[in-house]
């Protein structure tokens, strides 16, 4: 019998899953959504806000749109490293990648939450 | 100069690789594909999502972006690469058990992703954008 003893930054494995939890968590509440959005129907200013207002919407919307933002990351990681060889070049998309998802993420909450 | 009629007769050499990407491969890059262009566009549509929710005044401005024709161009297409994205990750999550994986069935599943993102986002756009 081989030991085989991993080594490295264990990354890859956490982010398989992240990415596959992540979609499951949106599959579902684009289902969710699709819902509700048929019941309020028809949609105007009123009936929109009135969607968004509930509690249980905006946290569902928070969790859809974080694990929106955590699949883009492990995705759009993955383009990088494919097509990006230069490494000056592949971290400076990383990086700027990154600086966007969480001002997305910080963005969402605001319009989730304003009054 | 090399001679006019040897010339004639070197082989040509077509690139037929397009016409073998597999239907499953095909499914496959549009996936990346989809998934690349709806981040390229998620600012957009969380700009879109503020101006529908902050006033009447700016929903009314987020109808007039979504009733434009290349506002709906545009959404036309990031309805397909969700929608694609979604049936495509459908597919590569049942993979990930392996359900699905033998040729026939991988084929089959295959065809069916690019048709019902397809079927899909026909139904949706005729129900939302026109």
């Amino acid at each position: 019998m081989v030991k085989r003893v991993v080594v490295g930054a264990h990354y890859g494995v956490r982010d398989w899953l992240v990415q596959r939890v992540s979609a499951v968590v949106m599959a579902l509440y684009t289902v969710i959504f699709a819902g509700a959005f048929a019941a309020a129907r028809p949609i105007d200013f009123a009936t929109w806000k009135a969607l968004f207002s509930q509690g249980w919407m905006r946290v569902a919307t928070l969790l859809f749109f974080l694990s929106l933002f955590l699949h883009a990351w492990v995705g759009m990681r993955d383009i990088v490293m494919d097509y990006i060889k230069p490494a000056g070049l592949r971290l400076a998309l990383h990086v700027l990648v990154i600086l966007v998802l969480i001002g997305c993420a910080g963005w969402t909450f605001t319009i989730l939450w304003r009054a | 100069m090399p001679d006019a009629a040897l010339k004639k007769k070197r082989p040509l050499w077509y690139n037929l690789s397009p016409l073998n990407l597999p239907i499953a491969g095909l499914v496959s890059i549009l996936h990346r594909i989809s998934g690349l262009l709806l981040f390229l566009f998620v600012v957009w549509l969380l700009y879109l999502l503020d101006a529908s929710l902050a006033s009447p005044e700016r929903f009314d401005a987020f109808k007039r972006v979504v009733g434009h024709p290349f506002g709906r161009l545009v959404l036309l297409g990031l309805l397909w690469a969700f929608l694609h994205h979604l049936c495509a990750g459908i597919r590569f999550l049942f993979l990930d058990v392996h359900k699905g994986v033998d040729l026939a069935t991988a084929r089959l599943t295959s065809g069916l992703v690019l048709a019902v993102s397809l079927a899909l986002t026909i139904i949706l756009a005729s129900g939302l954008l026109w």
